[in-house]
């Protein structure tokens, strides 16, 4: 049974980063959550039209109810009566209260129960078997995820190099006819499907866990979009799988689990990504401040160089009076530039070489 | 002018100026010396530095050289004889609020902390509001306001602060004519008081009729000085490089 | 059933208690446009309730919302600290830490019900909220960060004023505005653990934003809007927290964001001036007046041009309106004693129509000259 609930897992986490690199790319990271905590209003609502949880209508009610969250909040923020923040805001709670409030008063009719909404119940996903024929298929929702990694990977590979633009640049890609309303809203329609097909197994508020923090992590990872989907994939997935294999290990919630597995590789990424990681831009931080403290230095020299006042502006003391620089520093920076053959010191006085002066010219003109 | 007789106390002495936004340069080098009762213009393309040149001067941004002085000390101790208008488009108009409370905030600075803004503060306020022809507005919601009278209520605010030196980023960004002429008469008369008020400008063709010193800035000092020895050929290239044709004709 | 003595008091004073604080917090919440923060701060403070639960073994109210404050701080403080040194953009951390945080409290809470002796059964009440399982005790609690919390604002009501409306210019003053800042979110943080018990983890971040939308729309001044939205706060929270008592199986938190949501509707729809309904009005008075003001101009102008000065003109020969429609305006403007009708359905201007137009002009030029 593990397996299946490992399948499920990463059947899920796969479709859920597909649509999760676009939102951390345009900045919608939140819309996730919003769409995943509305889509709940849609599913009660089609439920109780439908009578019963495997019709497709409910997938599509409940989608509706997704851009429907994106639409009442494009409202809101059109009277400019609220922000885009509150507009948000205002919007998926109200409906997902509704949602709430139906299950709790009708729970003898729907067979969800309040916390389920927000974990969601990977562990009996299991025994939900798609059965054709008396043909044992597997477990019904690894098929009905799958159904919807399919469409996702159709829609990023049918509309990539349009999504690619107007990601990038939704101005240019209006002017060449995109059409990037259109667009957000074939994503914003991607992410409720992909949030409904979701909620049974990991929840509401989990789903924004498998969305957002593996595409995050790619992100740190990669310039490239495509690789960053690849990348986003493969992260989500093996999140999800040692996130129940922990989960089953430590008997804990799985969906917990998983985002804390998600993370923690966040957390790596985060600090140790190579180009992007918090300890390599501290490295490069730290050579390029004293490098810049040099030239500062430099601009200096050579700004007064030739001038009446230049004797007093070249003097060591100088730095710590004018420059405003604590004397370690100074002669830190000093000693910096001695070694890389832009200072000379000559007494108390300082002297760009021949090297030191062009370096800083042609930084200046960059400038 | 480049360097300060040491004798006189000036209103404010910038040496070495640097500052980064990681580690690019957004100003370097910059030294000058400003004489009391200056009006004086900071002109150069954008990005060339300017609003970045006042908020170092105000302690908003760190600096990665340089030290600036106003009246002979650091700006922390000197800070309530400084004024301060920032860019109008820093805030948010729609905050809940009239053009009166904006003008009082002026005062927060002497008042200390806890310390309630009182009639004597508001009072000041509305005398700064008549100042700049806005007391018909006091108690008008602030985004309610035209831009040429939000700018107004700013410099009201910086008024109230009863300072002798003022920092205005871009006063005339965005207003009428007609609040332009009364913003530069206003500027003219606090020189006249002996006040000095340095403003960011970007309007090469007013700056002579409205200001008589000038600092051309594009991230080095470029020159400064009286606005007709300021405004040569040469100059205006090294600041604005090929644009400068067009802007000159 | 409720208890009208011991647990209708105790329901009616936490609702009020936290009604008040993330109304009075959520103003300063929406004026920095950070809405969005409170569902962060919300979900990141249940890993600190459940980690002091499975310390301590006993639900100990103050333990457990200080646990849930050191929490919901270190997630908000993660926000700057991330995006200040990575790539990663605010929306996004911001989502990172809601979902990782909460999960790990669900990881913790399954942790809790699994074990044998503790008394785990009111722990999930801090995901929905459920006011009837308030006790005496949680609203003392609650009270002191009240009191604490509202102190605090009204001594740096100024200043927090200033470093909400404009930031460089407080810091220009000489403000501390970063330290100013760092307190304010630690007081959002405060007022958010505070609702957790009543309104949910989930649903924590409506209150903070809600009533103070609803709020800002009756209001220009922010002293006013902070008070309203304090009291629309304290309504919704009191009678969703009643509701839920008095009717079984329905959740506090969701019952008092619907009745939330239906203050925000109210205020955006009807409120004076800022209100949809107002704007609209006026936007059609406003039509009237440019419409009349043209019919009076063109008018004006047909005489300047004929002889005699007097003659009546033709209806139709007006183009400045949509014809279908100008009967109504004439009527108006006949009424108003400016134009008059002839007999014939011709119309002409009267001298005080005449003089209206005449100051109209004039009051043009004048402000052309300023």
């Amino acid at each position: 049974m593990i397996f299946d609930i490992i399948l499920i897992a990463c059947i899920v986490a796969a479709a859920c980063s597909m649509p999760g690199v676009f939102l951390v790319l345009r900045r919608l990271s939140l819309q996730s959550d919003a769409i995943s905590h509305s889509v709940l209003f849609g599913i009660v609502i089609s439920f109780f039209l439908v009578k019963n949880f495997h019709s497709p209508l409910l997938m599509i009610g409940a989608a509706a109810t997704g851009v429907l969250t994106v639409m009442l909040s494009e409202v809101l923020l059109k009277t400019k009566l609220v922000k885009e923040d509150a507009s948000i805001g205002l919007v998926f709670p109200a409906l997902f209260s509704i949602g709430v409030i139906l299950i709790s008063k009708y729970a003898g009719d729907i067979h969800l129960d309040t916390d389920a909404v927000l974990t969601g119940e990977i562990a009996l996903a299991p025994f939900d078997r798609f059965v054709v024929r008396g043909v044992d298929l597997g477990p019904r929702s690894a098929w009905s995820m799958g159904l919807i990694a399919g469409v996702n990977f159709l829609f990023l590979l049918g509309f990539f190099k349009e999504l690619k633009l107007s990601t990038f640049d939704a101005g240019l890609a209006a002017s060449l006819g995109f059409r990037p309303h259109l667009l957000h809203y074939g994503l914003m329609i991607m992410v409720s499907i992909t949030a409904v097909g979701a909620f049974d197994s990991v929840g509401s508020i989990l789903v924004v866990a498998l969305m957002i923090v593996p595409a995050a992590t790619a992100y740190l990872l990669t310039d490239s979009l495509a690789v960053m989907i690849a990348l986003s994939i493969g992260v989500g997935v093996v999140s999800a799988a040692t996130g129940v294999i922990v989960a089953f290990s430590l008997d804990t919630s799985i969906s917990g689990t998983m985002a804390v597995v998600c993370g923690l590789f966040f957390a790596v990424a985060l600090f140790f990504s190579p180009r992007y990681g918090m300890v390599s831009k501290m490295i490069v931080a730290r050579d390029r401040k004293w490098v810049f403290a040099c030239y500062t230095l430099g601009v200096h020299l050579l700004h007064h160089e030739g001038t009446p006042e230049e004797e007093q502006e070249s003097h060591v003391r100088h730095l710590q009076d004018d420059l405003k620089w604590a004397p370690k520093y100074a002669k830190k920076v000093v000693a910096s530039g001695i070694r890389n053959g832009l200072l000379l010191k000559t007494g108390n006085h300082l002297r760009l070489t021949p090297l030191g002066k062009e370096t800083v010219r042609s930084l200046m003109n960059r400038g | 002018m480049t360097k300060p007789s040491p004798s006189p106390i000036l209103p404010l002495e910038v040496t070495d100026l640097t500052v980064a936004y990681h580690e690019k340069p957004v100003l370097w080098d910059v030294d000058c010396a400003i004489d009391e009762g200056t009006l004086l213009a900071i002109v150069g393309p954008n990005g060339a530095g300017k609003s970045t040149f006042i908020k170092a001067c105000l302690g908003l941004i760190p600096t990665a050289a340089g030290r600036v002085k106003v009246f002979g000390k650091t700006y922390a101790v000197q800070r309530k004889r400084v004024g301060y208008v920032p860019q109008r488009e820093s805030v948010d108009w729609d905050f809940p609020t009239h053009a009166l409370d904006v003008v009082t905030m002026g005062r927060y600075g002497h008042l200390g902390w806890f310390m309630r803004p009182g009639k004597t503060d508001r009072d000041m306020a509305m005398d700064a509001l008549e100042k700049v022809g806005m007391a018909e507005f006091a108690r008008r919601q602030i985004s309610q306001l035209s831009g040429g009278q939000q700018q107004r209520v700013f410099l009201a605010r910086a008024l109230v602060q009863d300072a002798d030196l003022y920092f205005m980023d871009e006063p005339f960004s965005g207003v009428d004519a007609a609040t332009e002429r009364s913003i530069i008469q206003l500027l003219q008369e606090l020189r006249s008081k002996g006040k000095t008020v340095i403003v960011v400008h970007h309007d090469l063709q007013t700056l002579k009729e409205y200001f008589d010193w000038c600092m051309l800035l594009n991230v080095r000092r470029i020159a400064l000085g009286p606005v007709d020895e300021v405004l040569t050929k040469e100059n205006l290239h090294r600041a604005y490089g090929g644009r400068s044709a067009f802007l000159r004709s | 059933m409720i208890d009208f003595d011991y647990t209708l008091t105790t329901v009616v004073l936490g609702g009020a208690l936290v009604g008040l604080l993330s109304g009075v917090f959520g103003v300063y919440a929406l004026l920095r446009k950070q809405s969005l923060l409170g569902d962060t701060i919300a979900h990141a403070a249940l890993p600190g309730i459940a980690l002091v639960f499975l310390i301590l073994r006993v639900k100990h109210p103050l333990a457990l919302t200080l646990g849930a404050m050191v929490a919901g701080w270190l997630g908000t403080m993660t926000i700057p600290a991330v995006v200040n040194r990575s790539r990663i953009k605010p929306d996004t951390i911001m989502a990172v830490v809601l979902a990782v945080f909460f999960g790990l409290g669900l990881t913790l809470l399954s942790v809790i019900q699994k074990l044998p002796t503790a008394n785990q059964a009111g722990l999930t009440k801090f995901l929905y909220g459920n006011a009837s399982t308030m006790l005496r005790q949680d609203v003392h609690v609650m009270a002191a960060f009240t009191i604490i919390s509202v102190c605090a604002v009204l001594l740096f009501w100024k200043e927090f004023k200033i470093a909400t409306f404009d930031a460089d210019y407080a810091r220009s003053l000489g403000l501390p505005v970063r330290w100013l800042d760092m307190v304010l979110l630690s007081l959002i943080v405060v007022a958010i653990t505070v609702g957790l018990q009543t309104v949910g983890v989930v649903l924590m971040s409506a209150m903070l934003v809600a009533p103070a939308a609803a709020a800002r729309q009756w209001t220009n001044r922010m002293e006013i809007m902070a008070l309203l939205s304090a009291l629309f706060g304290m309504g919704a929270s009191i009678s969703g927290a009643l509701l839920s008592s008095s009717i079984t199986n329905l959740p506090t938190g969701p019952s008092t964001v619907c009745i939330i949501t239906l203050f925000f509707l109210i205020s955006i729809l009807f409120a004076p001036n800022r209100g949809l309904l107002w704007q609209w009005i006026r936007r059609r008075s406003r039509h009237g007046e440019i419409t009349q003001a043209r019919l009076l101009e063109e008018l004006y102008w047909l005489e300047q041009n004929h002889e005699p000065r007097s003659h009546y003109h033709e209806v139709r020969s007006l183009q400045a309106v949509n014809h279908e429609r100008i009967d109504r305006y004439l009527d108006t403007l006949v009424r108003q004693g400016w134009i008059e009708r002839s007999g014939a359905g011709g119309i002409r201007l009267t001298s005080v129509g005449l003089r209206q137009v005449e100051t109209t002009h004039a009051e043009m030029e004048g402000k052309e000259l300023l």
